[in-house]
């Protein structure tokens, strides 16, 4: 799927991922000959940038440094706007297909006036925007090309196109993938994972990562369930071994069962934000 | 997954380091890896072998440091270490488990020169 960034190394072939082979092609760069295990012996756990006596001008600096710093700080100053303007932003992760943009078309009719925008990721096309906007609300689209994933920096500038009037809902619609988006913090105040019942019952199990930062799931196309055996209590079950507190909905978009429930949570969510 | 955004932001860290400390190269990079931080370890060797080219790390060591996953029982309160999400609490059975720690991705150290 993603072979920019890397994600899933590409198709496994008899359990063989591509670079994981072309990995061994690079042996040299992680291999520690001889040079350098003399070097790394005498350096220990040193103070930061300390100058280690009889080597060459060879320091070690101590970094302690989240790879995702940089991320991280992007999605702490979004926060930032979204508390001062005491809105409720929720980030909607799913599998390609298992019903956001739908989902999010009846939430906004069922929102009725509330002030609310909606960031659309999508690797190509203005299409998710075009459906929102169709409904009268605001929407920016950000194309993420090759990228698998939405950013902390990308929501921050689709926030400023946006305009957020004070207490609104913010909806972000990231990229249609169950892997990638669990890790990149965009200054949500929830991650609502969407799952719909065609998918099958052990997804929570093989997806871990993106049911246990979710505060929420909407198990989706419920109207669909007596179609394909679907087994509702299996896919709570399955979601709450991952993730014991996570809240679960059953909804259908298409019928509208269960909306309530979702809209509900919602402005619960948007009044824990206004300040006292 | 993402493991060249995760190579990139590594970059960047260590442009920054090299701005701030001017040093020539880079030797070795030290990582400490959640085993829950969902990384694929030769996947992220690999995108770093490609991203770190023409930077101050382009042919370092890359040592990753495996770091446990950790997770709080629901049942008997403790703080458990555990090597799969799914495993039941080792010290009373239960299911009822949240993971609390590794999925951290960390930059711990470099030598440089
Ligand atoms: N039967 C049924 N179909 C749905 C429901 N929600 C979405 N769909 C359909 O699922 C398909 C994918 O929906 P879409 O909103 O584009 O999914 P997204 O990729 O997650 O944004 C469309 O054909 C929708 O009409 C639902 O609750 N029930
Ligand atoms: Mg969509
Ligand atoms: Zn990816
Ligand atoms: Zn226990």
């Amino acid at each position: 799927m993603c072979t920019v960034c890397g994600c899933s190394s590409g198709p496994k072939i008899d359990g063989q991922t591509h670079a994981h082979s072309h990995a061994h092609e690079h042996d040299h760069a992680h291999s520690h000959g001889a040079d350098h295990d003399h070097d790394h012996h005498h350096y220990g756990d040193g103070a930061a940038g300390v100058s280690v006596p009889g080597m060459s001008q060879a320091r070690l600096i101590q970094i302690e440094t989240d790879i995702l710093a940089k991320n991280n700080a992007y999605a702490a100053s979004n926060r930032r706007v979204l508390t001062a303007l005491e809105a409720f932003a929720v980030n909607l992760v799913s599998s390609p297909g298992s019903g956001k943009t739908t989902l999010l078309c009846k939430t906004i009719e069922a929102l009725g006036g509330q002030p609310l925008a909606v960031i659309e990721g999508d690797q190509q096309t203005s299409n998710d925007a075009d459906r929102i906007r169709a409904t009268g609300a605001r929407a920016v689209q950000v194309n993420t090309g090759k990228g698998c994933h939405l950013d902390g920096h990308m929501v921050g500038h689709a926030m400023d196109d946006l305009h957020l009037a004070p207490q609104s809902l913010l909806f972000i619609e990231n990229v249609g993938n169950l892997v990638c988006p669990a890790a990149f913090d965009l200054g949500e105040d929830a991650k609502v994972a969407i799952l719909s019942v065609t998918e099958g019952e052990d997804k929570p199990l093989k997806y871990p990562d993106m049911f246990t930062a979710a505060k929420l799931a909407i198990l989706n196309k419920i109207d669909l369930a007596p179609h394909c055996d679907a087994d509702l209590d299996a896919y709570e079950a399955n979601l709450r071994r991952i993730n014991p507190d996570i809240i679960v909905l059953r909804v259908s978009a298409r019928t509208g069962e269960g909306m309530d429930a979702w809209i509900d949570w919602l402005r619960a969510g948007l009044r824990a934000k206004a300040r006292p | 997954m993402h493991e060249m955004s995760l190579a990139e932001g590594i970059r960047q860290i260590i442009d920054t380091q090299a701005a701030a400390h001017g040093f020539a190269r880079v030797t070795t990079l030290r990582l400490e890896i959640g085993r829950f931080a969902g990384v694929e370890k030769p996947a992220l060797e690999f995108a770093l072998d490609v991203v770190l080219r023409g930077s101050s790390a382009e042919g370092a060591g890359v040592e990753m440091i495996d770091l446990p996953g950790r997770a709080l029982c629901y049942d008997c309160g403790e703080v458990v270490e555990i090597a799969d999400r799914l495993d039941p609490c080792p010290l009373c059975g239960s299911g009822k488990i949240l993971p609390q720690g590794g999925d951290e991705m960390r930059i711990k150290d470099m030598e440089v020169i």
